[in-house]
């Protein structure tokens, strides 16, 4: 049976606030059954969020939580884990928080590989702020900023990640919650820089004005959008327009930089003038 | 042995998105006067336990026998 | 001899910083260059981060990871450190910013001193926080009051800004530093009550929350909405802001006596005052002694803690002196608060200003002084 996600909630915390269907909280199901599968304590894991309602996020688990600035949670978790090698830690984002305001300080936590798993629920839009376009918005559609359909192109974020230098890479989806808690746990488990983009539901925020009226409705798209990696290696580019690649792009072993750290460390006490 | 499968539903939880009403495969769910889940099928549930790990409000739990075979 | 820039370094070590990260800027970059140097022999970190957002950032997560940190900085890196420093002030995160200032607005005078930032290192950042502001004007200082930052900070909860400036940054000193045993050191107060008994914003009496890292059992939330006693969001809760703002601030204002410290000379039988700090106070002593020799009586206040703002120091001036003379590297910035300490005093304040990036000359200050007796 599946691990009841119950056992790590902070149950007063509970019902959360998430609007009816919101991907979120499927999102955070998959993470907290993969810490529970990997077997990690509770008090070795640290979740760290930004702003939006992908912040949320950790106010309800029962691990070691704190909500930073908005986009800003990846350079927080930059300077815990270096000061904390020994702690699991891992950020949640959003499209907006992780991918606009966030941009930089995920380009640069991917190139230093740092032993963060960064998970970004990716629901197309600003939803806490009530909807406006994000960086993730698919061209042409609608939002309170786009009222006439977003006329700026998106771009993939695993493939930007993985330029800058992350050494584990993927993306699932609420539909496909099975695979996206596999990939999860693994980008937990990877030591380096982990990026796993969740396609995720915003029924509020974008489906309302999308033609997408329910949360079911949203579901069924990623079904019928995503295709695996595997089956994408046998589909022309012509087959693959307009869908979703899932599964895992980057799986490789470069050095870590709170490793590497932790040995200039030695080294420097190591010579005269060391304490 | 008819039923292999029970599920817990937490209503105080469960904000009546329907998503486990639209996605069990075997059609095990129904929705009250306030459109809250209700199991309606049980005896059709094979425990995949999809319906637990898609709601997002964690208002499901799925038990059974882990001998079934048919478990994920 | 030793830079002020590097006296920050020293100080800050030996007060048990073990983490820096920063941005390079001058005329602030020695203290990055010295820390990345020296960190890693003592066990501590240094980063570079990709701009002072993130090292401001960096530095918080640090010190809720259990490490006593700090990053150093100037004007439009300043500027940039604001955002995260509110969010240190909100959720009480201990950390010290060194601001070597430098002439603006904008990038300005990349070289050359200014004291423009004292307004912006109280107000600097959105709402109503709390935030203490500490000022050297010699090498010597630098050290000191990077150690006295660092431990304000632990002690209080609060970030604590050192705002130096490009003369006293740069300037080579020949200081004496204390014995390393000589030192106080402050340790952040830790929960007396076991992991299911802890909130993380309970106060004590002085206003502080115990803290704890995690990691060792004490798991909790942070969050920089508006929060109760729990650490939890209590977003639009009237009765928790009201409690929490003013509970923040009155941490401060109940160890005035212990953070603020100012310096005194020749006030006894002073006539003017010069109210100074930072490399202003440098010319400001140089003037009263040739005033002296004149037999000018004049005499000088001068402030190493700029907030909480030392209001009580002009009490002692009674109604003797006549005229409190305010030079600053800016338009007139404390100059506001010292006429408004002395606004039941009858002592005339006049301001002295200078914004060419040249710094106040003792020669200015006196002159000044002859005009007003
Ligand atoms: C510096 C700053 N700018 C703007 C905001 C307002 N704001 C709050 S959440 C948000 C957008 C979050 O969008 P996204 O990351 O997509 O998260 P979602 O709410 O969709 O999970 C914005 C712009 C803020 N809190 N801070
Ligand atoms: S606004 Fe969108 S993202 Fe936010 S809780 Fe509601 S559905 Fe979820
Ligand atoms: S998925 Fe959960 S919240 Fe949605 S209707 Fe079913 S039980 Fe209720
Ligand atoms: S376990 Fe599977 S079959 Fe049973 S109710 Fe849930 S989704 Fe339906």
């Amino acid at each position: 049976m599946a691990v009841h996600v119950d056992r790590y909630l902070r149950l007063h915390k509970m019902p959360h606030i998430w609007c009816p269907g919101c991907g979120n909280g499927i999102v955070l199901g998959a993470l907290v059954r993969a810490v529970a599968e990997l077997g990690c304590s509770r008090d070795e894991v640290v979740v760290i969020t930004g702003i939006g309602c992908s912040a949320r996020t950790n106010a309800i688990i029962d691990f070691n939580t704190f909500q930073t600035t908005h986009g800003r949670a990846l350079s927080f978790a930059t300077g815990f884990k270096l000061a904390r090698p020994e702690m699991k830690v891992v950020v949640v984002t959003g499209d907006g928080d992780g991918l606009a305001i966030g941009g930089n300080h995920l380009i640069h936590s991917a190139r230093r590989n740092i032993d963060i798993t960064t998970i970004l629920i990716n629901n197309s839009i600003y939803g806490m702020t009530g909807g406006q376009h994000s960086p993730l918005t698919p061209a042409g559609s609608y939002a309170t900023t786009a009222p006439y359909g977003t006329l700026e192109p998106v771009f993939d974020a695993c493939r930007l990640v993985e330029g800058a230098g992350a050494t584990y890479v993927a993306r699932g989806t609420a539909y496909h919650v099975v695979l996206l808690q596999r990939l999860i746990a693994r980008a937990i488990s990877h030591k380096g820089f982990a990026f796993v983009e969740a396609v995720s539901q915003c029924p509020v925020g974008f489906g309302r004005r999308n033609k997408m009226r329910t949360p079911s409705e949203m579901m069924r798209w990623q079904k019928d959008h995503a295709v695996t990696v595997k089956a994408a290696a046998g589909m022309s580019r012509e087959q693959l327009r307009g869908k979703i690649l899932i599964g895992e792009f980057v799986n490789r072993n470069l050095p870590e930089l709170t490793e590497v750290y932790g040995r200039l460390i030695r080294e420097a006490q190591s010579r005269p003038g060391g304490e | 042995m008819l039923t292999r499968y029970s599920i817990e539903l937490n209503h105080a939880w469960c904000k009546a998105c329907r998503i486990c009403v639209d996605f069990c495969p075997k059609k095990v769910f129904g929705v009250n006067e306030s459109g809250r889940a209700v199991v309606v099928n049980i005896e059709k549930c094979v425990g995949c336990t999809l319906c637990e790990l898609w709601c997002p409000d964690f208002a499901i739990k799925v038990e059974g026998s882990e001998q079934s075979g048919e478990a994920s | 001899m030793m830079q002020g820039n590097e006296a920050c370094v020293e100080g800050a070590i030996a007060a048990g910083v073990r983490f820096f990260a920063g941005y390079p800027i001058s005329p602030a970059t020695e203290i990055a260059e010295l820390m990345a140097e020296k960190l890693p022999r003592v066990g501590g970190a240094f980063i570079q981060m990709e701009d002072e957002i993130a090292s401001m950032a960096a530095v918080i997560g640090a010190s809720i990871g259990g490490v006593k940190s700090l990053t150093a900085t100037s004007g439009p890196g300043f500027t940039l450190k604001q955002e995260n420093l509110g969010y240190a002030a909100m959720v009480e995160i201990p950390c010290v910013i060194v601001n070597v200032q430098r002439g603006g607005p904008s990038t300005g005078m990349p070289t050359l001193p200014a004291q423009m930032d004292v307004m912006q290192s109280r107000w600097g950042t959105h709402g109503d926080h709390p935030v203490v502001v500490l000022c050297p004007s010699t090498v010597y200082e630098c050290y000191v009051l990077t150690i006295k930052a660092v431990n304000i900070a632990e002690m209080l909860r609060v970030p604590v800004i050192v705002l130096s400036d490009a003369i006293v940054g740069h300037i080579r000193e020949k200081v004496v530093l204390p014995d390393p045993g000589e030192i106080e050191i402050v340790e952040r107060k830790k929960p007396l009550v076991p992991p299911e008994g802890y909130l993380p914003y309970r106060a004590d009496e002085d206003g502080v929350p115990p803290f704890i890292t995690y990691g060792k059992g004490y798991r909790y939330h942070i969050t920089s909405n508006n929060y109760d006693e729990g650490g939890f969001p209590a977003t639009n809760d009237h009765k928790v802001a009201h409690a929490l703002i003013n509970r923040l601030h009155a941490k401060i204002e109940k160890r005035r006596s212990e953070i603020i410290v100012t310096e005194e000379y020749m006030l006894d039988d002073a006539e003017v005052v010069i109210f100074a700090y930072g490399c202003t106070a440098r010319s400001a002593y140089s003037a009263v002694e040739t005033a002296r020799e004149q037999g000018i009586r004049a005499g000088i206040i001068k402030a190493l803690t700029l907030w909480p703002f030392p209001r009580e120091v002009f009490r002692k001036l009674g109604g003797r002196v006549r005229t409190v003379i305010v030079p600053e590297m800016n338009m007139g910035q404390l100059v506001v608060e010292v006429e408004a300490a002395l606004k039941d005093n009858p002592a005339r304040v006049v301001p002295l200003n200078r914004v060419d990036g040249k710094m106040i000359t003792p020669g200015q200050i006196l002159d000044l002084v002859k005009e007003v007796i």
